[in-house]
């Protein structure tokens, strides 16, 4: 008798999310990864003068701020043929640099370290044994002190016995898969506590050109924030000196904190590396940080690490990248609430609809699964199969391709865990992977984008706007259309515009989380997350009271709803609802 | 070193920082802080004759903030993007600060708390079945039954009732709690409104912005707390002490606009002086907040001070009123003009004069009142009559251009005497 777990709120993730599960003698047998919320935010752009488009669909999402908005811009720039510089084209890779590593940060420490971390355990630990222990581990982290951990301690017994757990409330704490011992319980809450210190330092870097962050200021054509320097109202010595330093005490961090941290927790849970295989398909257009305003094998706008090049693995088959084709995307609306004009196909994005067709009950509901539409998730798939995207996806096409660091990274776990390069599709691979690959952007970030912007101003190049077409007059008569391919923190991301007569004709986005969250196609093949939940009947899910054990899995993929659910109408066709 | 949440064992407030290690010299300089973004509403209250801002010393918040005690928060995310969790998270730097946050119990929060599902409902369960501080981001999308946002099953409208049931203080932070933001600008396909189209019966803080800034976000809260009561709102209901000034008055390039030196290209002489970003399509003239006096991130920078126009974002419909973002206001002449921009910022706001004698206790009905008083100015007809269009946009040209936020306006009225 199968046993009926619903998890909503899926809590520490961005957006709305709701699992539902069915399990048997502790295992996972049945999922579906359904999608609660809708905004509708590309038809709101349809229309409007294409150089504000970034910022509608910059608010897409406010945990990849920014991201949304580079695609955007870049996208417009191919479609009206604008080149931005290279010093604005650097400070967008700086400013997308800096998100990606402290939204990898933000995610291992705030999102994710619970599922591994038992927050009261750390009460009971003895402090100068924890310094032992980050000694031990190789953490140099500058906070691993005696007078810290002590502080630490006390304050989450203070918490412990004021009775108001604030938000540790409810939590599993008494779930028999905790397994740190109590000093690496209490070295993991005080890093917690310091990574908070830390994302708010490093934003500052996007703050400085994007004058905000969340939601900075970009332009189509480059950046509105000028560099000179010699003059006070630019950016010059003051700033980069202060970006520096928040540089500096990135890489720090990210080494002597982050790295130790995960590869350490993870060591306790070996076992994650045979937990949440999915789908063995992977794509991406180069590491964290790529851009390209058009074709990803034509044109590339970054420096980010261009020895990597786009790619797809099929099959967990490491020796052989195929080459990547855009044309072969196609999302599916099998189990969503959506309708196709031609039926249940899958559509390329520049032919994308979005007609609204909701067959879900009325809420409150309390179980979904039961129907064939179940998520306002669409699913896209790649020559007709699921594909994984983000971190994984990235550090295996590195790794396939032979780029030293992640080799070196990557060999290092796998000597470490004694697993196999396939076992990496998995729970604690994920996390790994995500690890390594901001080890990789900040060290991308310290020693190559950012030298090279301030060798730049040294060659006296100041120049960060292409003001040619800036003028809608100057723009391609007729429909002028574009795109981009950005990697970021949640993997590969594409905006796709068509301009008319100076406006937004069409605009659609195929997002991250979009691949990994959508539900069954046409042929029942289940999406990424469910593929990892239910895809061997293996997963655990020893209490469905306290569900930590798909928390960790579902946590692992990194999930951002608003970004995953959006909808484009190129025609402006009104919406149309079925209520069943 | 940073600090931790502050475990809550004394009786109050400065009791548990002392035990946590902070002096009384750290506790005082943070209630200097809060004293600072205080006294941005100053010159208002002392015109007004309201309270006295210039006596809320650091010495007076030390004493009222010093014995607060603990209070249950609820922090509900509906339709949104979670960039205003984002912000506030950003909030602060100073080491004591971070200690402050200890002085809310946070007990349901979907971005932070530990617990999910079933554990999760039954901590928001038990949270409003008390009195609490409700917090909300994003919007409530009211079409089709409220499909567009549910969860736990439950519709985001449902969601917010029982939660707003025993609130002491209801906190709309963010654009989409406020009116709705992006997802309910034109056409608006999911009927997105703010927390105060729902919540007709109680006052609602618009903590306006999208996002606002981090220390904004705080400081509401810790106002709440020091006082006693909500702080002073203006007619859309933000609080004075953050949204009392226009970014036109504030402005440190003020002095270039006066001189009538603008910024004609992102790439020109002006732009690398720092000129006024007016021609290029600021909305400083029409927006009120203390982006320039606060800042964002640490005091790092803001959106003007790096070379953009400023979208106001912390105005209702944005989106639709000030698009397109890089076409300018109506042309408020050269030297001299603080009159004329005067009228012609609060005139596209919305607000009137009057505004800011409305008290604490403003609710939905107040609000909606305004909104309706300013439909009469029509000042938008003029935008996009200027010469310095650049971009003819039919849909705002050939109708009247405020027409769409004016419906959304009446409907978010609708839906509240349909309470």
């Amino acid at each position: 008798m199968a046993t009926r777990t619903v998890i909503d709120p899926l809590t520490r993730i961005e957006g709305h999310l709701r699992i539902e599960l069915e399990s048997e003698a502790g295992r996972i047998s049945k999922a579906w990864s359904e999608t609660t919320q809708f905004r509708g935010i590309e038809q709101i752009v349809t229309g409007r003068d294409p150089r504000d488009a970034w910022a509608f669909v910059q608010r897409i999402c406010g945990v990849c701020t920014t991201v949304h908005a580079i695609a955007s811009v870049s996208a417009v720039e191919n479609a009206i043929g604008s080149n931005p510089p290279e010093q604005a084209r650097l400070i967008r890779d700086i400013v997308l640099g800096s998100q990606e590593v402290q939204d990898h940060v933000i995610h291992f420490y705030h999102l994710h370290a619970l599922d591994w971390v038992n927050v009261p355990s750390a009460a009971k630990a003895d402090p100068a044994k924890a310094v032992e222990l980050a000694k031990a581990i190789g953490s140099t982290w500058k906070g691993n002190t005696l007078e810290r951990f002590t502080e630490v301690r006390d304050t989450v017994q203070g918490v412990l016995d004021s009775g108001q757990l604030s938000i540790f409330t409810g939590g599993y704490w008494d779930h028999p898969d905790y397994r740190l011992p109590a000093e690496a319980n209490l070295m993991a809450v005080a890093h917690y506590l310091d990574a908070l210190e830390f994302q708010r330092s490093m934003i500052r870097i996007g703050t400085v050109f994007g004058g905000k962050n969340p939601h900075p200021n970009f332009l189509v054509g480059g950046m509105a924030c000028t560099i000179d320097p010699n003059r006070s109202e630019s950016i010059n010595q003051v700033q980069t000196d202060q970006i520096q330093q928040w540089i500096d005490e990135s890489v720090d961090f990210v080494r002597s904190c982050y790295l130790p941290d995960a590869l350490a927790i993870l060591s306790f849970y070996p076992d994650y590396f045979d937990v949440g295989a999915s789908t063995p398909n992977f794509f991406a257009v180069g590491m964290s940080g790529a851009t390209f305003a058009g074709n990803p094998n034509e044109s590339r706008t970054t420096s980010a690490h261009t020895a990597v090049k786009p790619g797809v693995i099929m099959n967990m088959d490491l020796t052989r990248v195929q080459p990547f084709d855009p044309a072969k995307i196609t999302e599916w609306v099998s189990s969503a609430w959506y309708e196709y004009s031609g039926g249940d196909i899958g559509l390329t994005p520049d032919k994308g609809e979005t007609t609204v067709k909701y067959t879900g009950p009325k809420p409150p509901f309390t179980w979904l699964g039961d129907n064939d539409e179940y998520t306002w998730c669409k699913a896209p798939r790649y020559d007709g199969k699921p594909m994984q995207v983000g971190p994984l996806a990235r550090v295996l096409l590195a790794y396939a391709q032979g780029h030293a660091r992640t080799k070196e990274l990557v060999d290092g776990a796998i000597a470490k865990y004694k697993i196999t390069a396939a076992q990496l599709n998995s729970t604690a691979g994920r996390t790994l992977a995500r690890c390594v690959e901001c080890v990789t952007s900040v060290e991308l970030l310290a020693e190559e984008v950012w030298p090279k912007f301030l060798a730049n101003i040294k060659a006296g190049d100041i120049d960060v706007f292409d003001s040619s077409k800036w003028d809608p007059s100057s723009w391609p008569a007729g429909r002028a259309s574009g795109y981009a391919f950005v990697e970021v923190a949640r993997g590969n991301l594409s905006h796709w515009v068509s301009i008319e007569n100076g406006k937004v004709a069409h605009y659609q986005a195929v997002v991250p989380t979009t691949w990994l969250a959508g539900g069954r196609d046409a042929a029942g093949t289940q999406g990424p997350y469910e593929e990892s939940l239910a895809g061997n009947g293996k997963h655990p899910l020893a209490d469905p009271k306290q569900p930590l054990e798909p928390l960790r899995t579902i946590h692992s993929f990194d999930p951002c709803m608003s970004c995953a659910v959006h909808v484009l109408d190129p025609d402006g066709e009104t919406l149309e609802v079925v209520n069943s | 070193m940073p600090a931790e949440l502050s475990g809550w064992v004394e009786p109050t407030l400065e009791e548990n920082l002392a035990r946590a290690g902070f002096g009384r010299r750290d506790f005082m300089k943070y209630c200097g802080e809060l004293a600072a973004i205080f006294a941005v509403g100053v010159p208002t209250f002392a015109n007004a004759s309201q309270a006295n801002a210039a006596s809320m010393t650091a010495e007076v918040i030390a004493e009222k903030l010093g014995s607060a005690t603990k209070p249950v928060v609820v922090w509900l995310q509906l339709q949104e993007c979670t960039g205003c969790m984002e912000s506030a998270l950003r909030s602060g730097g100073t080491t004591i600060e971070e200690a402050v946050l200890g002085l809310l119990s946070v007990n349901y929060n979907e971005l932070v708390m530990q617990a999910a599902g079933e554990a999760a409902n039954k901590a928001l369960e038990e949270a409003n079945a008390s009195e609490h501080v409700l917090v909300v981001n994003g919007s409530v999308p009211t079409r089709d039954g409220g499909i567009y946002c549910t969860i736990g099953g439950e519709s985001a409208e449902t969601i917010l009732r029982k939660s707003a049931e025993k609130a002491t203080a209801i906190l709309a932070v963010g654009a989409c709690a406020v009116w709705g933001s992006v997802q309910a600008s034109n056409p608006n396909p999911t009927g997105a409104v703010g927390v105060d189209a729902i919540i007709t019966d109680k006052p609602v803080v618009n903590v306006a912005g999208c996002p606002p800034i981090g220390e904004v976000i705080t400081a509401t809260i810790a106002y709440v707390l020091t006082h006693g009561e909500l702080p002073k709102l203006d007619a859309e209901g933000r609080p004075l002490f953050a949204y009392d000034q226009r970014i036109h008055d504030s402005c440190p390039r003020r002095a270039h606009f006066d001189a009538g030196q603008y910024v004609r290209s992102f790439d020109d002489e002006g732009a690398r002086n720092g000129w006024c970003l007016y021609e290029v399509g600021c909305k400083g003239p029409s927006t009120f907040s203390a982006c320039p006096i606060i800042k964002w991130n640490l005091g790092t920078n803001w959106p003007i001070g790096a070379g953009h126009p400023c979208i106001g974002c912390t105005e209702k419909y944005f989106y639709d009123r000030f698009t397109p973002f890089y076409q300018t206001l109506p042309d408020v002449g050269g030297f001299g003009v603080e009159s004329t921009a005067e009228k012609v910022g609060w005139g596209l706001v919305g607000a009137v004069a009057a505004g800011v004698a409305v008290h604490a206790g403003v609710t939905a009905v107040r609000h909606a009142a305004s909104r309706r008083a300013a439909e009469g100015s029509e000042p938008l007809q003029a935008f996009g009559d200027s010469e310095r269009v650049w971009l003819p946009n039919p849909k705002r040209v050939t109708e009247p251009t405020d027409a769409a936020a004016s419906g959304t306006a009446i409907s978010n009225d609708e839906s509240g005497k349909a309470e």
